[in-house]
């Protein structure tokens, strides 16, 4: 089969570059530790998401080491709790996991402006765990459409300096 | 280069009778495949009426524009209307147009069974009503459809039954026409045992295996889990189960979406712009690319979901990054195949040769300038297949921003110059209102440049895609580029013109049907030369269709048997959700 030299350079060239795209996600997960959104958050009861130990009453809780927090986020038509109602707050300096599910439909959770973003399937629990430097504050969003007040469904992250960080808003 | 099966006849013999078929419109030849094509590009240019219709009322409503028409919570029937109809209907209706008219020009024969044809047509259009009639049910209050439940349909959210139904038939349509043209195929190779597969029928067989293969994962979907759902015969499905098998079609879809343009841009752009095709061995290439890695590459719609371990989205961002070769190898024989005519009208230099195409020509423009916007779209794409970036703009208004510019445009406006080429032949009319079909192309590109950056642009700054309104109560967004106002304005202005240029699209098409016949030459030289570097030169195995159909299907298996396993070892309707009417 006769292929032109000008189209065999570009189908090498073409190559490469398909091999260094796939280099550099082999690179963010391996070597700069990008963690993907994958099962390790198990598995619920839809209709009953604290039945099961993958998940807890929605809230702030204290992680696994000092410096560490576990977040607890139910997402439902058209609220996060926490989050919509009253923001969820952590401190700075901290790593931080949230737990996502939802116990109605398919709905997405985005702090919006970060990497934080993931679905929230009735049924699984999405775990993502992040480091907050410095103080701030974050929308959050439900980018995955969810029936009619789907705009409406939104709330706000405050990583607050530690000092004014309460032990009481702890679980 | 030897043409061993050609040198046995006179040659003169073949180019009398060629020249005499190039006499007669495709219509007079095969009227009957005139006929179900003019019939699919009907219902394509109706759904493509509304969708466009309907694109302007989103445009507008969701940047706060323009909301007189629709409250934000009916924004979602509008946009499952302009879903729907767009990406299944306008775009696949043309597909079977169109490869009925390249079945019967390939092969140089009608379909073996009118009543058959107009069977699978009648299936299709039947099931597309009832679908979009569940849709629109939702906008009228008295009526008890609803199917808001967008393009993706993800369960829990549950639609009226005929919403299921309706693309259930639609689909099986879509199976029997596949059978129809391969059966033709079939009817040929008894009279041409020796012969090459002709290419356009290489890449319609393809194209619907690979269809035969994704929409195995829509067709259980809804026949197992949604339709008896919305029926009420079991009360529970499994979310993600059902999202899965949503994405094994709803990837290898894009490919259904975008094969017409690839079939188009190998067999008939070459000619349009005054050359040949550079090589016909390398677009079978490209077609069994697309046939073996279409399928296995689902889960790239599904990084940002829990329960799929990271090891099979490795595996589908793999296959996906190599789904890049087929689209390169495309780009390079488009470009070059323009070149070779740009030159053979006279072109010269390095890039003044661009000057000496037939710009003014509409069916190439929109054919040229639809492959210029792909090439963006592209590498668009990539940032979305690189699974941790993806993280940024997952769900974002940077993923329409993506594919307005590949089913929007690279497959939209290439269908839409196509038409202007081929429907004077299936209707033997002179293309009307020329001067309108001659900057409508232009229009496009316009709208859709102002759109669809602004929308890549918001989708960075976090916008989120699929919502009624512009902004939130709690937060503001903090664009990188731009501002927020500058963008909803480009993509109000954009999504105007969009939807301006669909319309004039129209105009002409119905304008040319509503023509009268054998007024005026058609204007349009059916003849499609052969390829430089021809079939002959390419080793026999590429034809070998069942082959690489094989492949295809250890590749589905080996992406897809073991998540789906777990998925359903634990019980198929497990984790059990019921349903959420809308």
């Amino acid at each position: 089969m006769h292929v032109h030299r000008f189209e065999r350079l570009w189908l090498v060239a073409a190559l490469a570059m398909i091999v260094l795209f796939i280099g550099t996600v082999t690179y963010g997960a391996v070597g700069a530790g990008y963690g993907m959104v994958d099962d390790t958050g198990g598995q619920v009861d839809p209709t009953d998401a604290t039945a099961s130990e993958n998940f807890r009453e929605p809230g702030v809780y204290n992680g696994s080491e000092p410096g560490h927090y576990d977040v607890y986020i139910e997402a439902k038509q058209f609220l996060f709790v926490p989050g919509t109602s009253d923001p969820v707050r952590v401190p700075a300096n901290s790593t931080v996991t949230f737990h996502v599910t939802s116990t109605d439909v398919v709905h997405g959770f985005e702090v919006v402006g970060t990497n934080i973003n993931t679905m929230a399937v009735p049924g699984q629990v999405a775990t993502i765990t992040v480091e907050f430097d410095d103080p701030g504050q974050y929308g959050l969003v439900c980018n995955e459409y969810c029936g009619s007040g789907h705009h409406t469904m939104e709330g706000s992250l405050e990583v607050v300096p530690p000092g004014q960080f309460n032990k009481s808003e702890v679980n | 280069m030897a043409h061993p099966h050609r040198s046995e006849q006179p040659q003169a013999y073949e180019a009398d009778e060629t020249s005499l078929k190039d006499r007669l419109a495709f219509i007079d030849r095969y009227p009957n495949a005139a006929r179900i094509t003019r019939l699919c590009m009907g219902v394509s240019f109706t759904a493509l009426t509304i969708g466009a219709l309907l694109g302007i009322v989103q445009a507008l409503h969701r940047t706060n524009v323009f909301r007189g028409v629709i409250s934000s919570a009916d924004y979602y029937s509008v946009l499952t209307g302009h879903g729907v109809l767009l990406a299944l209907f306008f775009t696949i209706f043309f597909l079977t147009g169109i490869f009925t008219w390249g079945t019967s020009r390939s092969l140089g024969m009608g379909l073996p069974s009118p009543g058959f044809s107009l069977g699978w047509f009648l299936l299709m259009l039947s099931g597309a009503v009832m679908t979009a009639t569940a849709i629109f049910g939702g906008l009228v209050g008295q009526i008890p459809f609803s199917a808001d439940v967008l393009y993706t349909f993800y369960a829990p959210l549950q639609a009226h039954p005929l919403f299921y139904a309706g693309l259930a038939a639609w689909l099986v349509g879509t199976w029997l026409a596949g059978a129809d043209w391969i059966r033709t195929y079939y009817h040929w190779r008894q009279d041409n045992p020796n012969e090459r597969i002709p290419l356009q029928v290489f890449m319609i067989m393809t194209t619907m295996l690979m269809w035969y293969i994704a929409t195995l994962g829509v067709a259980v979907e809804v026949l197992v889990f949604l339709l008896p759902l919305s029926l009420g015969l079991i009360d529970s499905v499994d979310p993600l189960l059902t999202r899965t098998l949503f994405w094994f079609f709803g990837h290898p879809v894009v490919y259904f979406w975008l094969m017409p343009a690839y079939f188009a841009w190998y067999t008939v752009l070459p000619k349009l712009s005054g050359g040949r095709l550079f090589s016909d061995p390398l677009a079978r290439v490209v077609f069994i690319l697309f046939l073996i890695l279409s399928t296995p590459v689902g889960f790239h719609h599904q990084y940002a979901d829990p329960g799929v371990p990271e090891g099979f989205k490795f595996i589908a961002m793999t296959n996906t990054m190599f789904l890049l070769l087929p689209s390169f190898l495309t780009a390079f024989t488009v470009v070059a195949s323009m070149e070779y005519g740009a030159r053979q009208r006279g072109g010269t230099g390095y890039l003044r040769w661009l000057k000496a195409l037939p710009w003014g020509n509409p069916a190439f423009a929109g054919c040229a300038l639809a492959g210029m916007m792909f090439a963006a779209g592209g590498f668009s794409g990539i940032i979305n297949a690189g699974m941790n970036i993806n993280s940024l703009i997952h769900n974002t208004l940077w993923v329409p921003g993506h594919f307005h510019l590949t089913v929007g445009t690279a497959s939209a406006l290439t269908m839409m110059a196509i038409s202007y080429w081929l429907y004077p032949q299936i209707t033997g009319k002179r293309l009307q209102f020329y001067g309108v079909a001659q900057i409508q192309p232009y229009i496009w590109f316009i709208g859709m440049g102002l759109m669809s950056n602004a929308m890549h642009r918001a989708g960075l700054a976090g916008v989120p895609r699929r919502t009624a309104e512009p902004q939130y109560q709690q937060f503001d967004f903090a664009p990188v580029l731009g501002s927020m106002p500058e963008m909803r304005l480009q993509i109000a202005i954009g999504g105007t013109l969009l939807t301006l240029g669909a319309l004039m699209f129209v105009l002409v098409m119905v304008g040319t049907w509503l023509a009268e016949r054998g007024r005026g030459r058609l204007r349009v030289d059916s003849h499609l030369p052969e390829p430089i570097s021809g079939a002959s030169d390419s080793p026999r195995v590429l034809d070998n269709v069942k082959l690489w159909f094989l492949i295809a299907v250890v590749l589905v298996a080996i992406a897809y048997g073991f998540p789906i396993y777990s998925m359903v070892a634990d019980g198929a309707f497990n984790p059990a959700a019921p349903p959420f009417p809308v």
